[in-house]
C-alpha cells in the first residue's frame, strides 16, 4: 500500500509541473505584458522605480524560462502568486477564501451524488425493465443533457416567478463580509442547497447509469445465484456481496466526477453569483489580470489532480487488486 | 456434372432459411444496420439528429426572417398564441393565424407591455414567401417553411429578444454554428485521437505510457477553467470565422483523450488477432495492416465513439459562448443567444429567450441516443 502511494505521488510531479506550464502559458497568453496592462489600468502615473522594481520582480526583460522559474519558485517558496493589478492587492490575500469554498461546494456536491444516485442506481438494477427504472434512465439522460448553467437559470427563474425571492449567492447579505463565526457557517448552509442540486444533476445522472450497469453485471453471476439457492434473503444477498463489488467502480468514478464538478461549477457560480473561484477567475480574464487568472487556474488544477489522487488511494484501498496492476 | 454435392433427404432440415441465409451472406454494415434499426428510440434520435442537420444546412428556408432582421417597434414581444380556426358567423373556420399585440405603457414606470389585440389577426402559414435569401451563395430565393402568410406582418412565434429580432429564426441560424461546431470539432479530436490512441496501443511499451501518462494528465484538469482561460486569450479584433475555429481547435486539444482511449483499446485488442499476425507473418508492411487490416473492424466503434463525443463539445461551445469568451456576436449560436439571457432579471422579462436552451438539450439528448444505439449496434458479431 505504501508503495502504491508512493508511486501515485511520484507520478503526481511531472503532472503538476505540466499544470503549472499551462497556468503559465495562459498567463503569458494575452497581446503585452503585465506592467504595459498595469500602466494603461493605473489612475495615476507610476515613477520609473517602481516600474523598473516590478520589471525585476517578474524578470520581464529575461527569457521566458526565466520568467517561469521566478514565477514558480515565488509559489512553491514563498506563496507568493504575484500582484493582481485589477484589486491591486497580492494575489494570495483574493484567493484562498474562495478556494475554500470552492472545496466545500464541490465536496457537498460530492456527497450529494452518492446519496443520490447509489440508492437509485441500486433500484434500477434490481428492477429491471419496470417503469420504475425506465423513469429514472429518462430523467438520467435529460440531467445529463442539460448544461448546468441553463438549469440554474431556470431554477433562479422558477424561483423568482413562483416563490418571489431571488436565490443568487452564498450568504445573506448581512454575512457577505462578515468574519465566520457560527452564524455565517448556517447562513452558507442554508443557501448551499441550489448550487449543489444544480451541480449534482449531471453527476448524478452519470453515476446512476453506471453503479446500475456495474450492478447488472454482478448480479448476473453465479455466486448470486448460489446464495438464492441456499435460501439467503434477498436483501441480504444484495447487500452482502453486489453492491459492494458494484461500488468499487464508483469510487475510481470519483477520478472524472470531481473535475468535471469543479469544473462546472465555474461557469454555474457565474450565473447564480456564488463566492468561489469560478466568478473571479471570469472577472480577471475579462480585465486581463492574467496572474491572477493564472494562479486560479493553477490551484484549480492542483485541486482536482489531489482530489483524483485520493480518490485512486481510496480505490486501492478497498480494492487490494488495484495495487498490483 | 453439376458439381453439386449429393444430399440426402435428411439435410434438408439443417438448410439455413430464406431469412437465416440472408444474414450469413451480410456484410458487417448490414448487420449493423439491422441491429440499429431494433433500437427504437436510438432511431428517433437519429432522425432528430438528420433533421437538424437539415435546419442547420437549409436555415435560410426553415427560418421566417434572417438572423439579423430586426423591428426597434417590437422589441421583448412575447410569443403569441397561434390559433388554427376562426370564429366566423357560419361556425369556426379553418384560419391559421396569431393575435396582434397593443403596446401599453405605464404612466408611472413607463414599462411597456404587450397585450392581446383581438381585434387584429395576421394569417400565418407554411411555404409563404418572405424576406429574399440566397441558399449557399447559389440560389436566390424568398421561401420560408413558416412565417406570416404576408409578408410585412409582425408575426414572431418565439417572440423577440431586446433588439427586436425573431428568436426562432435566431435559434434556427443557431442550429448550423452549434452543430457544426460539434463537427469540426471531435473532427480535431478524432485525428488527434486516431494517431496519438493508434501509437500508443500498436507499439506499447515506454511510448504507450508516456501517450497515457498525457491522457490522465489532461482528464484530471478541470476543463472549463482552462477553456476559459485559453479562449480569453483569443483577440478581440480576430474576424469571427478564425475566432470560431480557434474555439474548435482548443476545444479539441483538451477533448481528443476519450476518443484516444477507445482507439487504443480497440488496437490492443485486434492486436492479437489471428488475422492481423497472418498478415504480419505474409510480411505486410505496418501501415498496410492498420489501415488495410484493422483499421475497417475499428470504424464502427469510432463512429459510436464520435457521436457521442459531440454533445459534449456543444455543451462546451454552448458554455463558452454564454460566459461571452467564446462565440461572439454577430455570429449566432445557441451559445451566443444564451447570453442575452445571462441574468436572472432579463429572464423574467422574457422567459421565451431560453428557447435556444431547448434546442440544446434537444440536440445533446439526440446525439446521446443516438450514440448509445450506434455503440450497441457497431460489433453486430456479438450476441
Amino acid at each position: 500500500m505504501i508503495w502504491y502511494i508512493a508511486r501515485r505521488i511520484v507520478y503526481l510531479i511531472p503532472t503538476l509541473l505540466i499544470v503549472s506550464m499551462i497556468a503559465f502559458l495562459v498567463i503569458q497568453l494575452p497581446p503585452g505584458d503585465f506592467l504595459a496592462s498595469l500602466i494603461s489600468k493605473a489612475e495615476e502615473t507610476i515613477d520609473q522605480a517602481q516600474v523598473d522594481a516590478l520589471r525585476e520582480r517578474y524578470g520581464l526583460d529575461e527569457p521566458i524560462y526565466v520568467q517561469y522559474w521566478k514565477w514558480i519558485s515565488g509559489i512553491v517558496t514563498r506563496g507568493d502568486f504575484g500582484d493582481s493589478f485589477e484589486w491591486n492587492r497580492p494575489v494570495s490575500d483574493l484567493i484562498w477564501e474562495r478556494l475554500g469554498l470552492t472545496m466545500v461546494i464541490s465536496l457537498f456536491t460530492l456527497a450529494f451524488v452518492w446519496i443520490v444516485s447509489i440508492p437509485i442506481g441500486i433500484y434500477s438494477a434490481v428492477k429491471k425493465y419496470t417503469i420504475g427504472d425506465y423513469v429514472v434512465t429518462v430523467i438520467g439522460f435529460i440531467g445529463l443533457a442539460i448544461p448546468n448553467f441553463l438549469l440554474a437559470l431556470v431554477l433562479m427563474y422558477i424561483a423568482f416567478r413562483y416563490f418571489g425571492q431571488s436565490v443568487g449567492g452564498l450568504f445573506s447579505p448581512d454575512y457577505i463580509d462578515a468574519p465566520w463565526s457560527l452564524d455565517r457557517v448556517l447562513d452558507l448552509l442554508s443557501h448551499l442547497w441550489l448550487p449543489v442540486i444544480i451541480l449534482g444533476t449531471a453527476g448524478t445522472a452519470a453515476l446512476i447509469r453506471v453503479m446500475r450497469a456495474n450492478l447488472l453485471d454482478e448480479l448476473s453471476k453465479l455466486y448470486v445465484d448460489a446464495a438464492r439457492a441456499r435460501g439467503l434473503s434477498e436483501l441480504k444477498l444484495l447487500f452482502k456481496y453486489p453492491v459492494r463489488v458494484a461500488l468499487n467502480p464508483l469510487v475510481s468514478a470519483l477520478a472524472w466526477v470531481f473535475p468535471a464538478l469543479v469544473s462546472g461549477s465555474a461557469i454555474t457560480s457565474i450565473v447564480l453569483n456564488l463566492q468561489t473561484t469560478g466568478p473571479l477567475l471570469y472577472r480577471s480574464l475579462q480585465a486581463q489580470d492574467m496572474y491572477l487568472a493564472g494562479s486560479l487556474i493553477l490551484l484549480v488544477s492542483v485541486l482536482t489532480i489531489i482530489g483524483t489522487l485520493v480518490s485512486d488511494i481510496l480505490l486501492a484501498w478497498l480494492d487490494p487488486r488495484i495495487q498490483l496492476q | 456434372m453439376t458439381g453439386q454435392p449429393i444430399q440426402s433427404p435428411d439435410d434438408a432440415q439443417f438448410e439455413p432459411s430464406a431469412a437465416e441465409r440472408r444474414v450469413v451472406v451480410a456484410n458487417q454494415w448490414q448487420l449493423i444496420w439491422w441491429k440499429f434499426r431494433k433500437h427504437r428510440l436510438a432511431m428517433l434520435a437519429g432522425l432528430v439528429t438528420l433533421f437538424l442537420y437539415a435546419v442547420a444546412l437549409l436555415a435560410e428556408f426553415f427560418a421566417p426572417y434572417s438572423s439579423g432582421t430586426y423591428s426597434a417597434a417590437h422589441t421583448h414581444m412575447p410569443p403569441p398564441q397561434i390559433h388554427l380556426f376562426q370564429h366566423a358567423d357560419a361556425g369556426p373556420r379553418f384560419y391559421p393565424h396569431v393575435k396582434g399585440f397593443k403596446v401599453q405603457v405605464d404612466p408611472d414606470s413607463y414599462k411597456r407591455t404587450y397585450v392581446v389585440d383581438e381585434t387584429v389577426a395576421y394569417p400565418i402559414g407554411l411555404f409563404v414567401r418572405g424576406e429574399e435569401y440566397e441558399l449557399w451563395g447559389l440560389f436566390t430565393l424568398d421561401l420560408h417553411l413558416i412565417g406570416a402568410a404576408e409578408y410585412g406582418d409582425p408575426v414572431y412565434l418565439l417572440g423577440t429578444d431586446r433588439l427586436g429580432r425573431d428568436v426562432l429564426s435566431r435559434t434556427i441560424y443557431g442550429t448550423r454554428v452549434s452543430m457544426s461546431v460539434g463537427l469540426v470539432g471531435v473532427g480535431l479530436s478524432l485525428l488527434l485521437g486516431v494517431i496519438l490512441g493508434g501509437i500508443s496501443g500498436y507499439y506499447g511499451g515506454l511510448i504507450d505510457n508516456l501517450i497515457q501518462r498525457a491522457i490522465e494528465i489532461l482528464r484530471s484538469l478541470p476543463t472549463i477553467p482552462l477553456w476559459m482561460g485559453l479562449s480569453a486569450a483569443i483577440p478581440l479584433t480576430w474576424p469571427p470565422v478564425r475566432v470560431y475555429f480557434a474555439i474548435t481547435v482548443l476545444l479539441s486539444l483538451i477533448g481528443w483523450t476519450a476518443l484516444a482511449r477507445e482507439v487504443r483499446g480497440r488496437f490492443l485488442s485486434l492486436k492479437t488477432e489471428d488475422f492481423v499476425i497472418a498478415a504480419r507473418l505474409d510480411g505486410v508492411r505496418e501501415l498496410q495492416i492498420i489501415l488495410r487490416h484493422m483499421a475497417p473492424s475499428m470504424t464502427s466503434h469510432i463512429i459510436a465513439s464520435v457521436t457521442l463525443a459531440i454533445p459534449g463539445m456543444i455543451l462546451a461551445e454552448t458554455a463558452l459562448s454564454f460566459l461571452g469568451i467564446g462565440l461572439r456576436p454577430p455570429v449566432v449560436s445557441w451559445g451566443v443567444l444564451l447570453q442575452e439571457a445571462q441574468n436572472v432579471r432579463s429572464i423574467a422579462t422574457a422567459p421565451w429567450l431560453l428557447f435556444p436552451g431547448i434546442a440544446v438539450v434537444t440536440a445533446v439528448l439526440a446525439m446521446n441516443f443516438l450514440g448509445d444505439g450506434l455503440r450497441d449496434a457497431a460489433d453486430p458479431y456479438q450476441a
